[in-house]
Parts: structure tokens; C-alpha cells; sequence
């Protein structure tokens, strides 16, 4: 049960964090945050399927989560769901074609470390 | 105005995200635990959103999803997710002070090692590239 909930848990914050980027993206950069062009943008995002997708599987992720934490001490949950760190800078290399150079991976390998001293 | 200044509005909404992240997490923890068991019911789940912690926290969750989903609009996944990890250090902090909880040498060590992480990615370029090629600005 445990490991299952981590295994969901896992899936779907990657899922959802690729598929809102991937949607945001097709969407376009905001640089408008007055509320008229706001609104017509968050109209426009309501729509894209992309993000739909994302917000499904970020619930998902949430209550798979709150339900993992209810079962296993925060000192385990914490660093294991933090391990989707790996899986979507992958993803973001690969898949979202994004520059990821020696800093960002120098810098994540410092954060997992950081996340496993800090939940104990 | 259009903002166009990609480094600044990136840290502005990183601060934005990371904030209402925590707090809305904090809130809604402190919520549920008030009130207790909660049944598994759909009826009982919303009816714990009339819960004042409760509702602070999901509206901070409301923002920090408009938040992300602004800025993953100009900046990399690999930029996003390691840069707001500050979250982490956060919720520590916020433990201290709020909640007069001990950072132990280990937590140091953690927020130490989570700084130096997030500071080293954020000295490189939000936006990179896009699917098509081009810049993100």
C-alpha cells in the first residue's frame, strides 16, 4: 500500500507539472496581468487540454499524498516524493527540449540531498 | 503594462508561488487537524471546506496554482521546480518561529545544502529554449 501510494503519488506530480508546462507553453508567456487580459487568458488556458490534464493529475497527486502522509511518518514521505526531481528535469531535457546544464543538475543533486537532512 | 523583464517577474512570481505554497499547505494542515476524523464522503470533504483554516488554505493553494501555471509560461520546468524548493527551507523556518519547533543539526545541514542548490540553479536563465526552438521571450 505504502509503495503504491508513493509509485501515484510520484506519477502524478510528474505528469501534472510536464503536461502545465507543456500546456502554459503552448499557451505563451503571460506579460499582461492587467485583469481584462488576465481574464481572456485564463479563459484561453480553461480550455487547453494540456492543462486539464495537468490539474487531474495534480489532484491526484494531492490526495495521494495527504493519504500517504496519513500512513507513513512525514521524515519518509517528504524526501520519497521528492524524488520527482529526477524524472522531469530528464523529461525536461528530453522531452521539453529545455538547456539543462551542470548547474541545475549540480543544483537539484544539492536539494534531494538537502530535502533527506532536512525531513529527519 | 506588458512586462517583459524576464529575470524579475520570474523571482517576483517564484516568491509569490513559494509563499502561498507554504502557507497554504501550513493552513490547511493546521485546519484538518482541528477538526479531526473526517469522513471519506464527498459531503464531508466539503463540508470541511467551511472550515476557516481549511478555506485559507486552499485559497492559498488557489493562488500558488495561478502563480506556477504564470510562471511555467516563460521559464523552465528544470528552472521552476528546483528554484521553488526554497519551499522547503521555508516550512522550516515557519516551524521555528511560528511554532516554536527545534531545527536540529540535521535540518541545518538540509537548509544549507537546499540553499546553496537553488542558488546555484537560479544563476542560470529561466527560459531556455521552447519546442519550436525559439527563446521563451
Amino acid at each position: 500500500m505504502k509503495w503504491l501510494l508513493v509509485g501515484l503519488c510520484v506519477t502524478s506530480t510528474v505528469v501534472g507539472d510536464v503536461f502545465r508546462s507543456l500546456g502554459m507553453r503552448h499557451h505563451g508567456a503571460i506579460n499582461d496581468f492587467r485583469p481584462g487580459a488576465l481574464g481572456s487568458a485564463m479563459g484561453a488556458i480553461a480550455r487547453n487540454w494540456m492543462v486539464i490534464v495537468s490539474t487531474c493529475a495534480m489532484a491526484v497527486s494531492f490526495f495521494s499524498f495527504m493519504k500517504l502522509v496519513s500512513i507513513v511518518p512525514m521524515s519518509f514521505a517528504v524526501p520519497v516524493s521528492a524524488i520527482t526531481f529526477i524524472p522531469e528535469t530528464l523529461l525536461a531535457k528530453f522531452l521539453l527540449k529545455e538547456q539543462v546544464d551542470w548547474r541545475r543538475w549540480i543544483g537539484i543533486g544539492l536539494i534531494l540531498a538537502g530535502v533527506i537532512f532536512i525531513s529527519q | 503594462m506588458p512586462v517583459t523583464d524576464v529575470r524579475r517577474k520570474t523571482q517576483l512570481f517564484a516568491i509569490i508561488s513559494v509563499l502561498s505554497n507554504v502557507a497554504g499547505n501550513s493552513a490547511l494542515t493546521h485546519g484538518m487537524t482541528q477538526l479531526g476524523q473526517v469522513g471519506n464522503t464527498p459531503l464531508d470533504l466539503i463540508l470541511a471546506l467551511f472550515h476557516p483554516w481549511v478555506a485559507l488554505g486552499v485559497g492559498g493553494l488557489i493562488v500558488w496554482t495561478f502563480a506556477h501555471m504564470a510562471l511555467l509560461s516563460w521559464a523552465d520546468l528544470s528552472y521552476v521546480m528546483p528554484v521553488t524548493a526554497i519551499g522547503y527551507v521555508v516550512t522550516a523556518f515557519a516551524g521555528k518561529f511560528f511554532l516554536g519547533e527545534t531545527v536540529s543539526p540535521m535540518r541545518w545541514v538540509g537548509i544549507v545544502l537546499i540553499t546553496a542548490g537553488v542558488t546555484l540553479v537560479g544563476r542560470t536563465a529561466p527560459a531556455s529554449s521552447t519546442l519550436d526552438g525559439n527563446p521563451h521571450e
